[in-house]
């Protein structure tokens, strides 16, 4: 059971949201509707830091992206407290906001989820769980657009079709195992492809969240 | 101009004009006007002088600052009739707004009215400084007569003459003087008062704009006046969508993925019909998104246009190389109509020109956004074909800016958007 402090101004959403959680045997101690009242929440609930903060990135007073600025703040006072940020559509330039420049660890329990994903409340709330115990999550739909740009590029049209499908999961955040559950092979072969990819990107292998922002960075078109 | 407000006052009876603020504020108007007056005509002289100087090794640009000197003049001149006129002078210019400085005095050179207030500023500045002396000399006179009494007691009978060669015995006898004194502060008040009222009439007869400059300025600032609504109706719309349709169709697929998670631990045929529903709330929650997008980019508000470009770049079908280096924000219609003109050219160019490869390039030169969108296909495009960027030319045109396309046969297609950003 996780705790949970919830920040979303929409109250239909708040309302939503709280009750996924609630049946997802989470408990959500704080949910609120605008970026001082996270920060306000997060304060309230010490001494133990909630397990998870979860928040949109537009919210009052400005509309903007304060939840995400809170999130940030939130994770300069608290560091490693886990993170995830909903958006109701992805961009990359707040991706790179969130993540931006931050080395493996700094990226530790940080995630990024287009809202729909609610829908598919299982692998939301095996999300949820992930971020909580510090790993990266982020939206295929970011991972998707980058591929699709980059598919062009010379290293990326050397690797099989396969390799590519890999090389998108690992950029989720997705570890090992993972992959050879949604895939259905066995964990060697992911760790064979792992390393085929890595050779052909030019990549130094590594694991866990030092992994996600190397291929993300090789995906923005930053040199690793 | 149905009258002069002045001049209304002082039909009252003497006792409300001569008691009211009214004396005070048209001699603080006529002997600021001395003062303005001065500082204009020297300031003129002194930007003539080394501008002629200046001109004869070639430099005009201290000339042509001499020649708007009128401008900021007026401007004064226009603002300080507020203390004697309720009602504004207007403004006969055109607004500079999004013009560079070059621009800026171009636009000056060419409007009448500049000359007008040249010449307001030659003829009445000396003007204005005489009958501000004039009320100084008058005023102070009244004043000393107004004294007498007093200024005899402290320097002792006989000592002083008001009418030469018959000194005055007491202080007692210097009261007529003090009567004459308040009668030449009520003619002052009123000398004042009409000439205050004349300056009043010369400067909206001079000052204001003639019939067909008011059309001028009225036009454009209704066009962007229209245009700002525009902007503002986008944005609202956005966010209406945002709170409204956009938070109730997460909140179904929600709905949906807890049912389908519970119908299909129950193992009810239902679930494939409930996993279908989500399935096409989703798609319409990713229609409305791109929908969304394409009225207003909330990532333009947050990151700037740099941002938003390199954005849709990743979204398009065709490779774009994205170099776009600007040192600042610009103001929002400024990005907003080049980030629509980016989007525009993007979609044309994957639906007609078979190009392979894009380039979009943004830079700001001397407060100028200049923006280059180009393919490598193969041209032959029409631009008053394209509905979207006529629109387009219309709005960086509402800007001072333009929109430049150029499509040769055989391409590449390149459209270019100029567009000036005011500091």
């Amino acid at each position: 059971m996780l705790r949970v402090v919830l920040a979303e101004d929409s109250v239909l959403l708040r309302a939503g949201l709280t009750e996924l959680l609630t049946r997802g045997g989470h408990e959500v101690i704080a949910a609120v509707g605008d970026a001082q009242a996270l920060a306000r929440a997060v304060d309230d609930a010490r001494p133990t830091l909630p397990d998870l903060v979860i928040t949109d990135v537009r919210m009052p007073p400005g509309q903007h992206d304060e939840g995400l600025r809170a999130a940030l703040e939130l994770r300069a006072r608290h560091p490693g407290l886990p993170v995830l940020v909903l958006s109701q559509y992805v961009a990359t330039a707040y991706a790179t906001q969130l993540f931006g420049g931050s080395g493996g660890a700094e990226a530790a329990g940080l995630g990024y989820l287009l809202k729909d994903r609610v829908g598919e409340v299982s692998e939301f709330l095996d999300a949820i769980r992930r971020v909580a115990v510090g790993q990266t999550v982020i939206d295929p739909e970011v991972v998707r657009v980058l591929l699709v740009q980059h598919a062009q590029s010379r290293p990326l049209r050397r690797l099989t079709p396969r390799e590519r499908e890999v090389l998108g999961l690992m950029a989720e955040g997705l570890n090992n195992q993972t992959i050879a559950q949604r895939l259905t092979v066995t964990e060697a072969s992911v760790v064979k492809h792992a390393g085929n990819i890595f050779m052909k990107l030019d990549l130094d292998p590594t694991e866990g969240n030092r992994r996600v922002l190397a291929v993300l960075a090789h995906l923005r078109g930053e040199t690793a | 101009m149905p009258g002069v407000t002045v001049w209304r006052a002082m039909r009252q009876p003497p006792q409300r004009f001569i008691l009211s603020s009214w004396p005070w504020r048209v001699w603080a108007h006529l002997l600021g006007g001395a003062l303005t007056g001065l500082a204009s005509l020297l300031l003129l002289a002194a930007l003539a002088v080394s501008g002629l100087l200046l001109s004869v090794i070639g430099v005009d640009l201290v000339l042509m600052l001499a020649a708007t000197f009128g401008v900021p003049a007026a401007a004064v001149e226009r603002r300080r009739m507020r203390l004697v006129e309720p009602v504004p002078v207007p403004n006969p210019h055109r607004s500079l707004v999004g013009a560079g400085r070059r621009g800026r005095l171009r636009t000056r050179l060419r409007e009448r009215a500049t000359w007008r207030e040249l010449g307001y500023v030659v003829v009445f500045a000396p003007v204005q400084v005489c009958v501000g002396l004039a009320l100084a000399i008058g005023l102070t006179f009244a004043v000393v007569l107004l004294a007498a009494p007093l200024i005899v007691s402290n320097a002792g009978p006989e000592d002083v003459m008001i009418i030469p060669g018959r000194p005055v015995e007491s202080p007692l006898h210097a009261l007529p003087a003090t009567a004459a004194g308040l009668l030449a502060l009520v003619l002052c008040a009123y000398a004042a008062g009409l000439l205050a009222g004349a300056q009043v009439k010369t400067a909206v007869f001079v000052l204001s704009p003639r019939d067909e400059e008011r059309q001028v300025v009225e036009l454009t600032r209704s066009r962007a006046r229209l245009a700002d609504a525009f902007e503002a109706e986008r944005r609202r719309i956005e966010r209406d969508l945002h709170d409204g349709a956009q938070a109730q169709l997460v909140a179904l697929t929600m709905t949906l993925g807890l049912a389908e998670l519970e119908l299909r631990e129950s193992g009810s045929p239902a679930t494939e019909l409930v996993s279908r529903a989500r399935g096409e709330a989703r798609l319409a929650l990713t229609q409305l998104r791109d929908l969304v997008r394409g009225i207003y980019p909330q990532v333009l508000t947050d990151h700037g246009l740099d941002a938003a470009v390199a954005e849709i770049a990743l979204r398009s079908p065709i490779p774009v190389d994205v170099d776009i280096d600007l040192p600042r924000r610009l103001p929002d219609a400024v990005e907003t109509v080049a980030y629509f003109t980016v989007t525009e050219a993007l979609t044309n160019a994957a639906k007609h020109s078979g190009a392979t490869q894009l380039t979009v390039v943004g830079r700001l030169k001397r407060g100028t956004l200049t923006l280059a969108i180009t393919d490598n296909g193969r041209g032959g495009a029409v631009p008053s074909a394209g509905a979207g960027l006529q629109g387009l030319a219309d709005r960086v045109a509402i800007l001072k800016g333009r929109l430049v396309v150029s499509s040769p046969v055989g391409g590449p297609t390149r459209v270019g958007v100029e567009v000036p950003c005011s500091a």
